[in-house]
């Protein structure tokens, strides 16, 4: 257990309380709790080092983005942003986050107990032994895994806070796909998929590599994970890897 | 019955070769990647298919007899004022593909060009001209936000400045080399303008295609870019530069994404972009995580905490109608460095019509954005760059005179290290070893040879702005910034000379 520090965030803005965070970091902490965290933002921000974070209340926009190997937990709603360009890590969400979740993400893991915003995952991409994980346990919004380059997008569509009829993605979804994989737990209507794209069957091993990480996610939040894996999953993946190859004519 | 397409003979360009003077060594056939040359097994000579010709002048610079010149296609249509075979071959090709047009290069559309119609002032009598051969003359430039006001305290050893001043990139030329991506351009190209940089004391622009990791030595004459694809992006990546750049836009296509083809991915490039080899690198139109300025703000600070506010952070658009409005928000939103960049800019592939159609000179949005961020009384807060068609150094100086702090320069660049504007970058298969990864054709650019190209052309260019400098009675350049009154135009209307807020000659 390495040395643990807790910081309370009640009324200090985003600046001096990342300082504070760094700060911590420099000394050794390897554990940060962050008290009455209300929106502020950039919380994890580049942090390179495996430090573990337990964030109470909601942090704000771009949380963990650009963050290499932080583990970071929060006990509330997340706001727009996190995990942007992120490299490595992992983050746990008990309750919803917001649009651009996972935005440009090259590796890592980011769980989500409940709905995800717009323009989830957007151009996550893998690299070398890097993929990127998204996993949600309710809806989400339009543009889901548009532009994707690489990575998984899991989306359970089970705790939700959206109504019952509301579809489980939204329009748009994965427009431009050219890499990754999205599963999607439930009906998705054919008119929702991006242009070119279909549902594929799902294999054996599409089967384990979607329990590996539901069952993480039962985990972090206290889930049934055989309840989600009883759902049916569509898969969705690119059509090429050069979705706008031959759109082209050269001239000067 | 056709069997091909209509349009094959229409080719651009002819192949004139001398047959007394060639020699059939071939070099022609294997320094032309189009393979325009052949060699003809039955007539046992070197031949040429004119309709593969691009018109680069490869073949014309390295024939050892000097037999081949290379001339546009003399066979004319049809006079048509309107109908011009430009349109007529665009049209020819999309009737046989579908396909939308695509270009390198900027655009060779005619349109005004307003540093031609600006004229310097010099000193004469009064205010005596100065030979920076024999006094000195300050080139250096800082780039970066800078004060409202500076507070001096005296302390035993003299003044001290007081204010906080925010992070710089300091430039010993008013001058940097732009984005020009690691793929886009090789890896060759890249080592010889970050050690072009160094030798000068200036900065290059990695582009959207990350940072090669023999070249992080050169960061602190790097600035690294940040654009929608977020290609390369990660911790070490941002803190190796002298200052970060977001690119919302380009002059050579404004409004549209990036597109590397796979083609062009090899391994090198696949490691600093971090995509798999002969995958598509797509940069998305905008940035998905920006829709708004407070969303730029976020991707601005959000730099800025990663690099603990170390170095600037730059933003860089094409220049479009709005572009004081959108310049005074980017300024508020806390970028230290603001970049315009022209419809003339360079580009590895554009659709030709976004290219030739989109944007406006950058002349005049150079002008609007400087009277903007004064009148707001914002202009100290960032400083103001332009790029996109610089040719020579009077355009620099110009641009300065305008309210420039510094210019970005690529084409000229490129142009210097041998690059002819045939405009087919997007190929891959450049035969001046510029636009291409092909293992073959890069080694034709020694990085050490090109970097000694690069840094003359800049000194070169600096001792012309000394002399225009001297001459104007000026010892200093940052004399000159925005200091229209040194600028007249001729040949230019009212309305022309009201925006870009200089007096016609003979006033």
């Amino acid at each position: 257990m390495g040395k643990k520090v807790t910081l309370d965030a009640d009324g200090v803005y985003y600046k001096q309380l990342n300082e504070q965070i760094r700060d911590a970091i420099r000394n050794g902490a390897e554990e940060i709790e962050l008290l009455n965290v209300r929106g502020q933002r950039y919380i994890g921000n580049a942090i390179d080092k495996p430090v573990k974070f337990l964030v109470h209340g909601v942090p704000g926009q771009d949380m963990a983005a650009f963050m290499r190997g932080a583990f970071i937990r929060v006990e509330g709603n997340a706001q727009d942003g996190v995990g942007n360009t992120m490299d490595d890590g992992e983050i746990e969400i008990n309750g919803m986050a917001g649009d651009v979740l996972g935005y440009a993400m090259r590796g890592g893991r980011i769980l989500v107990k409940q709905d995800v915003g717009y323009r989830v995952g957007i151009h996550m991409k893998a690299y070398m032994d890097k993929a990127p994980i998204i996993v949600a346990g309710g809806k989400a919004g339009d543009f889901l895994g548009e532009y994707m380059a690489g990575g998984a997008i899991i989306l359970l569509g089970m705790d939700s806070t959206m109504p019952e009829n509301a579809p489980i993605t939204g329009r748009s979804l994965g427009t431009g796909m050219h890499g990754g994989v999205m599963y999607i737990r439930g009906e998705v209507p054919e008119y929702q998929l991006g242009p070119g794209l279909s549902f594929h069957p799902l294999e054996e091993e599409d089967m384990a590599f979607i329990r590996t990480h539901v069952e993480a996610w039962a985990k972090a939040f206290g889930k049934d994970a055989e309840e989600a894996m009883k759902g049916t999953f569509r898969k969705v993946k690119p059509f090429s890897k050069r979705p706008y190859g031959n759109m082209y004519v050269g001239t000067n | 019955m056709l069997f091909k397409p209509i349009s094959q003979n229409f080719n651009d360009f002819v192949i004139d070769r001398d047959k007394e003077r060639c020699i059939n060594c071939e070099v022609c056939v294997r320094q032309c990647s189009y393979e325009a040359h052949f060699w003809d097994d039955a007539r046992q000579c070197v031949m040429h298919d004119n309709t593969k010709c691009v018109g680069c002048h490869r073949c014309e610079a390295l024939c050892p007899t000097g037999c081949l010149t290379i001339k546009k296609n003399p066979a004319d249509f049809r006079d048509n004022a309107l109908w011009t075979p430009t349109y007529m071959k665009h049209i020819y090709k999309q009737g046989d593909t579908g396909g939308i047009l695509l270009s390198g290069m900027g655009s060779p559309s005619a349109k005004p060009i307003y540093w031609d119609n600006l004229q310097l002032d010099a000193s004469q009598v009064t205010n005596p001209s100065i030979d920076p051969l024999r006094e000195p003359m300050e080139l250096r430039t800082y780039l970066g936000s800078k004060p409202d006001k500076v507070e001096v305290e005296e302390t035993p050893e003299g003044p001290r400045l007081k204010t906080k001043i925010g992070p710089q990139i300091k430039l010993e030329y008013p001058m940097m080399f732009s984005a020009m991506s690691f793929g886009s351009i090789n890896f060759n190209l890249h080592k010889a303008m970050a050690m072009a940089a160094t030798e000068l004391g200036i900065v290059y622009n990695t582009g959207e295609g990350g940072l090669h990791p023999t070249l992080y030595k050169y960061g602190a004459n790097t600035i690294v870019q940040v654009a929608s694809g977020r290609f390369g992006v990660h911790k070490d990546y941002l803190n190796a530069g002298a200052a970060i750049e977001i690119k919302v836009g380009q002059g050579a296509k404004p409004g549209i994404g990036g597109h590397l083809p796979g083609e062009k991915i090899d391994e090198e490039v696949s490691k600093t972009r971090m995509v798999p080899v002969g995958s598509d690198a797509i940069s998305p139109a905008p940035h998905h995580d920006i829709y708004s300025i407070e969303d730029l703000l976020q991707l601005i600070y959000a730099l800025k905490e990663a690099t603990e506010y170390r170095v600037p952070v730059s933003v860089k658009i094409a220049a479009v109608h709005n572009a004081p409005a959108i310049a005074s928000g980017i300024v508020r939103a806390g970028a230290d460095i603001v970049v315009l960049d022209g419809f003339r800019g360079g580009t590895g592939a554009a659709p030709t019509m976004i290219r030739d159609n989109v944007g406006i000179p950058v002349e005049l949005a150079l002008a609007q954005v400087d009277n903007r961020l004064r009148d707001e009384g914002i202009r100290n807060w960032a400083s103001l760059v332009v790029a996109g068609g610089t040719r020579c150094s009077a355009d620099v100086i110009k641009a300065i005179a305008l309210g420039a702090d510094a210019v970005y320069i690529a084409t000229s660049a490129l142009v210097a290290v041998g690059c002819t504007l045939c405009g087919r970058c997007y190929t891959g298969k450049c035969p001046w070893g510029i636009a291409t990864n092909e293992a073959r054709l890069k080694k034709r650019q020694n990085p050490e040879i090109a970097a000694k190209r690069l840094t003359n052309l800049v000194k070169a260019w600096g001792h012309e702005i000394q002399e225009m400098l001297g001459g104007m009675g000026l010892n200093s350049i940052e004399s000159l910034r925005g200091n229209r009154d040194k600028l007249r135009g001729i040949g230019l209307n009212e309305v022309e000379l009201d925006i870009l807020g200089v007096k016609h000659a003979g006033r």
